[in-house]
């Protein structure tokens, strides 16, 4: 009993930490999914800011100068998909599918360009990372069964991305449902017309969706690199990007489904990585690692194939936004 | 040039004073004149691609004109676009909704003119306003509800409150009864004469001469993208409006003997088509048609007419029940595909000519053929005889004066008119047993209108069985010889022709109609 729930509250702890890029991935494709705008490069960004963190950090020792170039990065692929399918009508997916292989080569070939170490960056020392934070009382707290221990253990002791990201959930739901950014922001990705003509910029929106997007997205890959981890290593996003997209649409582009989809594909990452090496009981065989790892993807595609409803998109996603003449 | 007020004269909304805009080498508008005194109801027609719409458009800042000047409440000014057309107070009903579906009426009335960066003040502020609206002008609409959920007339409301929420004292209605049936017509006029009782200015664009005569103060006739003539309502009739918006004189109701139908063709039993959720379309419609008469089925668009179209012409499958052409019985079990309906002399005009009835990218010869390329005449062993094709299509364009008469040019490039008599040309010209025509005149000019309606009827003259489908209640009711109603995929009730009007049509269409005992159909 006191062991199972030692491990119940560490796969928790971890489910929270590797949910975390995945909720704030999920939240900047909520952004620009529900101006109207598919963003399928949030793979990319995730990737190439969490390069730009790393890289920014080792030089200047702060991971916050880190952060800010991640997000400065991120935010400037989110313009270039803009400029391609915004301005100039372009295939959306296609768009994004240019920006995450431009991700994927360019942060290899700067990579050794200058660290010279086969593409990664330079371990960070502790105090050039997001450091945990504990909660007050966490220490207090934690001699109560379950309920003190579940805060000390899983709630406290978080770096403060983590906590970013999660409070950013009702607060994306408060903008896009509460505020009046929100409202056009939903009218544009359902009927673009109706919000030219009543007289507000369509492109100007979308712009500023997935300015928000590249926001968020640039946390998501300083945490990456600079807080769950002390380095960038090649490829390292490794489909986060699309699995937030999944989560996105599980939760049908609303911010708390979204949130609860990210935690499970989190929880099934974090039993993964907890049952790494352990025997089945009673036999000679480790549990097949492998499989679980794969489970997130495998789901991924179980669940899109239909077992979730219906999930209805925005009703303009996808189309470029074209006066008529 | 009757009745035209100058600038300067008082109480005038609108003054548009040589208005001119090209569209590459079209000239949409030329030097277009209007004046619309405050607090009248203005009607504008003409035929399609006259410029009615593109006027309008400039007028709410869509277009920019080449030249010309607006003046609104004899102020000049300079409309670029929507924001300035709210700011001088005019509002716009557009012949397609611009609402958002998923939202409730009052986030679609708030969408643009919010009071502030969170939503709660604006969303008490709108329930006050659209309350106190809805009193002054007898516009209920719940305004909670998601628009989705609504009938189309009460979206259209929902557009009027939004241009009335925003201040406007102009506003202009572009087509707004396409969509509407005879009765929330009515309804949409009796709103229309409140705004005007209370000061609002309204300008109604159509193409329907009843609605004209039914609720206009004065009106403007277009043709060709200029003004030819301004009435007053009281003083001028439909004849005339009719030759003036086509330059000739033209009969606005088919002459037609008395039909003499002979045996059936077609007989459909007890006929369902379910859709990819399993919800009935079509739902047990039995009907008989017989050769040398024109079966009329109206309704609302969307209750199941296109379906039961597509199922007889084998576009669709059939989930219950059956039809029978001659001693070939069609059911969910025998089925047979279009082509096959086509051998068996069953001769289709689809509804949506664009996405069914040709290839807006193939030239009109390729268009000519479709459904008949398999045949000898057009196909050598490898290749298509296109010297055969050509021929074959400038015949028909001929016979069925589609202009203008080229068959490389591309079918897109036809007007709707011109493409819909290419399609009817295609399947006439085989003197088909049964002929199913889907919405005609839809989008098409009163002259074609015309030349439509005098073929169709000749084809049943000759012993052709035809099935027409409208939602124009003028069309069915001059064209058809007995009239089937269709509400939620049912035939809701069958009346001869000569007993029918528009209100007990209207009536069956909402299905609120009463049948006695004998069948009699009464309100």
């Amino acid at each position: 009993m006191e062991q199972s729930i030692v491990i119940l509250l560490s796969v928790l702890d971890g489910t929270l930490r590797v949910s975390t890029p995945l909720v704030l991935c999920a939240m900047a494709g909520l952004f620009s999914e529900r101006s109207g705008t598919v963003d399928i490069s949030l793979e990319g960004k995730l990737l190439f800011s969490a390069f730009a963190a790393a890289a920014v950090t080792y030089v200047t020792g702060s991971p916050w100068v880190g952060m800010v170039a991640a997000i400065a990065i991120s935010f400037s692929l989110s313009m270039l998909h803009g400029f391609a399918c915004v301005t100039h009508n372009g295939n959306q997916v296609v768009s994004g599918v240019a920006i995450n292989i431009l991700a994927s080569g360019l942060t290899v070939v700067l990579g050794i360009a200058f660290f010279r170490q086969g593409g990664q960056t330079p371990t960070l020392p502790k105090d050039a990372r997001f450091t945990p934070i504990e909660l007050p009382f966490a220490e207090a707290l934690d001699s109560i069964p379950f309920i003190g221990q579940l805060y000390a253990q899983v709630i406290s002791g978080h770096n403060i991305l983590v906590y970013l990201a999660f409070l950013l959930v009702p607060i994306t739901s408060w903008i896009v449902f509460k505020t009046r950014f929100g409202l056009r922001l939903r009218a544009v990705g359902e009927n673009p017309k109706a919000v030219d003509t009543a007289g507000i910029g369509v492109r100007a929106m979308r712009y500023k969706a997935l300015a928000v997007n590249g926001v968020l997205c640039g946390i998501a890959g300083a945490y990456l690199s600079t807080a769950q981890n002390a380095a960038f290593v090649r490829e390292m996003s490794a489909g986060q990007g699309y699995i937030a997209l999944a989560a996105l649409i599980f939760g049908k582009w609303r911010p708390k489904t979204a949130m609860l989809a990210c935690l499970m594909f989190g929880l099934l990452d974090a039993i993964a990585i907890r049952l790494q090496g352990v025997m089945i009981p009673g036999t000679e065989t480790e549990v097949p690692v492998t499989l679980i790892q794969a489970l997130p993807y495998i789901l991924t595609v179980i669940l899109l194939a239909g077992f979730i409803g219906k999930a209805i998109p925005p009703k303009a996603i996808g189309i470029p936004y074209v006066k008529e003449r | 040039m009757t009745n035209q007020s100058s600038p300067s004269s008082a109480g005038t909304a609108i003054e548009l004073s040589g208005i001119s805009k090209a569209f590459g080498p079209v000239q949409a508008n030329s030097d277009v004149n209007l004046s619309v005194p405050k607090g009248t109801i203005h009607g504008i027609i003409g035929e399609n691609g006259a410029g009615k719409s593109t006027l309008m458009s400039i007028l709410y800042g869509f277009y920019e004109a080449d030249s010309g000047e607006v003046f609104v409440n004899e102020k000049k000014v300079s409309i670029r676009n929507s924001n300035d057309a709210i700011a001088t107070g005019i509002g716009m009903v557009h012949q397609h909704f611009m609402l958002v579906d998923t939202f409730s009426v009052l986030e679609n009335v708030m969408l643009g003119a919010e009071s502030g960066e969170v939503l709660k003040d604006s969303i008490k502020k709108a329930e006050t306003e659209l309350t106190r609206l809805e009193k002054e002008y007898g516009l209920h609409v719940p305004i909670h509800s998601l628009i989705e959920d609504l009938p189309v007339g009460q979206q259209q409301r929902v557009e009027i409150l939004k241009a009335l929420y925003r201040g406007a004292e102009i506003l202009i209605l572009d087509e707004p009864t396409g969509v509407l049936t005879p009765q929330e017509t009515d309804q949409l006029f009796k709103i229309l004469e409140a705004l005007r009782d209370q000061g609002v200015t309204v300008i109604l664009i159509t193409h329907k001469l009843r609605e004209i005569m039914a609720i206009t103060d004065n009106v403007s006739v277009m043709r060709h993208g200029t003004m030819v003539a301004h009435r007053k309502t009281s003083e001028t009739d439909r004849e005339e409006l009719a030759e003036l918006m086509v330059g000739r004189k033209v009969r606005t109701k088919a002459d037609k003997q008395k039909a003499q139908p002979k045996e059936t063709k077609l007989k459909v039993e007890n006929l369902s088509v379910f859709d990819q959720f399993n919800v009935a379309r079509v739902d047990n419609v039995s009907l008989d048609l017989r050769a040398g008469e024109i079966v009329g089925i109206a309704g609302v668009s969307g209750n199941g007419q296109s379906e039961l179209l597509e199922a007889l012409s084998g576009i669709e499958a059939v989930s219950k029940g059956s039809f029978t052409l001659g001693d070939i019985t069609i059911d969910a079990d025998n089925p047979k595909n279009a082509k096959e309906m086509r051998d068996l002399g069953l001769a289709h005009v689809p509804e949506d000519r664009l996405h069914l009835g040709l290839v807006p990218s193939f030239s009109a010869h390729e268009s000519s053929i479709l459904g008949y390329h398999r045949d000898k005449e057009f196909n050598g062993p490898i290749l298509s005889k296109v010297g055969n094709i050509v021929n074959y299509c400038a015949r028909i364009m001929n016979d069925f004066d589609v202009r203008p008469q080229d068959p490389s040019l591309k079918s897109a490039n036809f007007s709707g008119g011109n493409q819909q008599k290419l399609i009817l040309a295609r399947e006439m010209d085989r003197d088909p047993p049964i002929l199913l025509v889907g919405q005609p005149t839809r989008g098409v000019d009163i002259g074609a209108i015309e030349f439509i309606h005098q073929q169709i009827i000749a084809m049943r003259d000759a012993g052709c069985a035809v099935l027409l489908v409208s939602v124009e209640l003028e069309e069915i009711m001059s064209l058809a010889d007995r009239i089937l109603v269709m509400f939620e995929g049912r035939v809701v009730g069958e009346i001869e022709a000569d007993k029918a009007d528009e209100k007990i049509l209207g009536l069956m269409m909402a299905n609120a109609h009463k049948t006695s005992p004998d069948g009699e159909i009464t309100a």
